[in-house]
């Protein structure tokens, strides 16, 4: 019964994570059905931009890292779509192939760049500490995980960019001849997708490990959000991330951390079973 | 037509970096392989470590030690009046590369001996390879004993040189319940085997044994398991970035060193700066040695290696490993003579060298070395303080065969 209730925030923050590190996913692979391997990669280069910062201006200066690893992990993703996904589109294997590579090499160059070994990013002293079982660095990325939510729910149904995305995300033929210029749309969607993954790089620094091989441990992950919660939903991701978080967590504290992966695996195996599309569907009438 | 033209300009421009990546990496470190294998005034050395990949952080560190051990001896005139040319090879933190490059090393650059490896895993793969080629193995990591090839020598320490004796310590300080942290795979699982034994037969009590996959970065559900069952201490056993995550998250749940100090078997200087100093002073570590142990070869060792790598490198246990197996092999060689395998084997056995460690004597019966051992504890500055060694170098004893309460286990 205590365990119950002690593992309840636990298995929140984990789905806070999780969350995080898919909401980028959600669009590039949801959306533009690009299964983009680089992502971790992306989610390192917002981590490793937190530490350049830190080297820069001290520990306190993750609020600052927050905006420019968005920006710096969003230009990588939209270099790499302009020179090379943007002719792989319809393709999604050959861009699984093709990201992939782009992983390795990215991961080597972070290698060359930074050193093998894992660098050291500072918790900011006021996220030191704690609230019960929660600690206050925890309790930040779940914050950070729902303005990122809220931040592109009003992005997409607010904004007229935004609406434009729906559209080519609904019937990218339609889309284009309603005037909708879809190749800037995909530049922009690959640019948010890829920024997000850097804002989950720098919350990331407050728990794990910073170094070459960090975005390897989160990919799977974040893909099994997606694919859980439905291409290109944001309902679905929340959801899903949540579900999984709370899974995780009880399935850990009840057996061990092994078995508790395999657990996940075999309930999303089952899960999508029953609903092959994931939690959510996106309706369309679009002839793909 | 323009289309086929970008993705051929894409894909070029892939592979340039790909290749750009790759070429920095492989030009630091072989260099001048060109000289033929064996012959005339040189000796070829094989250096076999993942220089890519997951293990990459810690074997990359390896190598480095090792490529200084090899300008040193050639500075020094050489191995037999021949200088030694170091040809070195990237096991890619793949198991089946390290037997593959192995048998590379041995067949066709024909090098007189290998210094490699980090994992068991990457050891157990390259095992067969040396037994069926007859060629000699340096493995410089500490292990979880249960072997004694006749072509390894094993330069880092066994499970009585760092596993027991960090138990002994913490049997001294009064830890009596401990719990059990470890990467889910052969070296913590046999030495929680080890460390059950010695806790049945010394009255500690084990209250958990928890094992995670390795890469595994989530610990919050473990920290929290820990902290219900309030032990004494935590032997952990963990490997590579899992460290840092479990140290962040203890830290973050508010647990201190002084109320619970996890004895760590895979946290060496280096990985304490990856770590943090801020989640990880106080905590205790076992090893043979430290950047900070106190004598003149390590001195001149560690001034050494921050002179040819930088002065915010640091050293640690298993670099210094690596750095003695070159120094020992080439002191069998000169003794024996020759290159040729089994007579280093043979030459080998008693070698008695200073090293950074202090004294370590080759045992020629199980090919492992005599280590002091020692325990030291985290500072704020990132180094490690000795806080308690064994006096005199221990006996390597992989089977455990001198320990009764460990009858059950080899």
């Amino acid at each position: 019964m205590e365990a119950i209730v002690s593992q309840l925030p636990i298995g929140l923050s984990i789905g806070a994570v999780l969350l995080l590190i898919a909401l980028g996913l959600t669009f590039t692979f949801g959306q533009m059905g690009v299964i983009n391997m680089a992502h971790g990669e992306f989610i390192m280069a917002g981590a490793y931009t937190a530490y350049l910062l830190q080297d820069l201006a001290g520990r306190e200066a993750v609020l600052v890292a927050l905006p420019v690893a968005f920006v710096v992990a969003g230009l990588m993703g939209l270099i790499l779509e302009r020179t090379a996904i943007r002719h792989f589109y319809g393709r999604p294997l050959d861009t699984l192939l093709l990201t992939y590579g782009v992983s390795l090499v990215l991961q080597q160059l972070a290698r060359d760049l930074f050193g093998a070994p894992n660098v050291q990013v500072q918790a900011p002293t006021w996220l030191q500490g704690g609230f019960g079982i929660l600690p206050y660095n925890r309790l930040f990325i779940f914050a950070l995980a729902i303005g990122s939510v809220v931040a592109i729910w009003g992005y997409m149904n607010r904004t007229s960019q935004g609406r434009r995305m729906q559209a080519v995300m609904q019937n990218r033929q339609l889309a284009a001849v309603s005037g909708i210029n879809t190749g800037r749309v995909d530049q922009r969607t690959f640019f948010i997708g890829s920024g997000l993954a850097g804002i989950a790089g720098v919350a990331l620094t407050l728990i794990g490990p910073v170094g070459p091989a960090l975005g390897t441990y989160y990919i799977v992950d974040a893909f099994l959000v997606v694919v859980a919660g439905g291409l290109g939903q944001l309902r679905g991701a929340v959801i899903a991330a949540v579900a999984l978080g709370l899974l995780n967590s009880y399935a850990e504290f009840w057996t061990n951390a092994s078995l508790a992966k395999v657990i996940v695996f075999v309930a999303i195996i089952a899960f999508l079973q029953v609903r092959p599309q994931g939690l959510f569907v996106l309706r369309s009438r679009a002839l793909t | 037509m323009r289309n086929s033209a970008w993705r051929i300009g894409a894909a070029v421009a892939v592979l340039a970096t790909g290749l750009a990546a790759c070429g920095g990496q492989s030009s630091t470190t072989t260099g001048g392989t060109a000289a033929s294998g064996g012959d005339g005034n040189t000796i070829k050395v094989g250096l076999l470590h993942s220089l890519s990949g997951t293990m990459a952080i810690s074997e990359v560190t390896v190598r480095d030690a090792e490529l200084l051990a090899v300008q040193e001896i050639n500075a020094a005139g050489g191995v037999l009046g021949k200088k030694l040319v170091p040809v070195v090879e990237d096991g890619a933190s793949d198991w089946p590369t390290f037997a593959e490059k192995a048998t590379k090393l041995i067949a066709q650059d024909k090098v007189a001996t290998v210094f490699g490896g980090w994992t068991s895993a990457s050891r157990k793969a390259m095992l067969p390879v040396f037994e069926k080629r007859k060629a000699l193995l340096w493995y410089p990591v500490q292990y979880e004993g249960l072997e004694s090839s006749p072509y390894i020598f094993y330069t880092g320490a066994t499970t009585n040189q760092q596993i027991v004796p960090g138990l002994d310590y913490l049997k001294e300080k009064g830890k009596k319940r401990i719990f059990l942290v470890g990467s889910d795979y052969v070296f913590p699982r046999t030495a929680n085997k080890i460390i059950k034994a010695y806790a049945a037969a010394n009255g500690m009590q084990v209250l958990g044994e928890e094992y995670t996959p390795l890469g595994h970065t989530e610990y919050s559900t473990l920290v929290n398991k820990v902290v219900q069952a309030k032990p004494d201490a935590v032997f952990n056993t963990l490997n590579g970035d899992s460290n840092v995550a479990f140290f962040k998250q203890l830290k973050s749940a508010g647990v201190t060193a002084e109320q619970m100090p996890v004895m760590s078997v895979s946290v060496a200087e280096e990985e304490v700066k990856g770590i943090g100093v801020d989640n990880i002073a106080g905590h205790l570590v076992a090893w043979n040695y430290y950047q900070t142990t106190d004598n003149p070869a390590n001195k001149k060792f560690v001034a050494a290696f921050k002179a040819k790598y930088g002065a915010d490198r640091v050293t640690s246990d298993p670099m210094e490993a690596g750095y003695n197996a070159v120094y020992l092999w080439a002191e069998a060689v000169k003794k024996a003579g020759s290159t040729e395998v089994e007579a280093v084997k043979k030459a080998a056995g008693g070698i008695t060298l200073e090293r950074p460690e202090g004294t370590v004597t080759i045992d020629g019966e199980n090919q492992h070395m005599y280590k002091t051992a020692r325990i030291g504890v985290v500072e704020t500055d990132g180094q490690i303080k000795e806080v308690w060694n064994s006096g005199k170098p221990i006996k390597p004893d992989p089977y455990l065969k001198t320990y009764p309460w460990a009858g059950g286990l080899a």
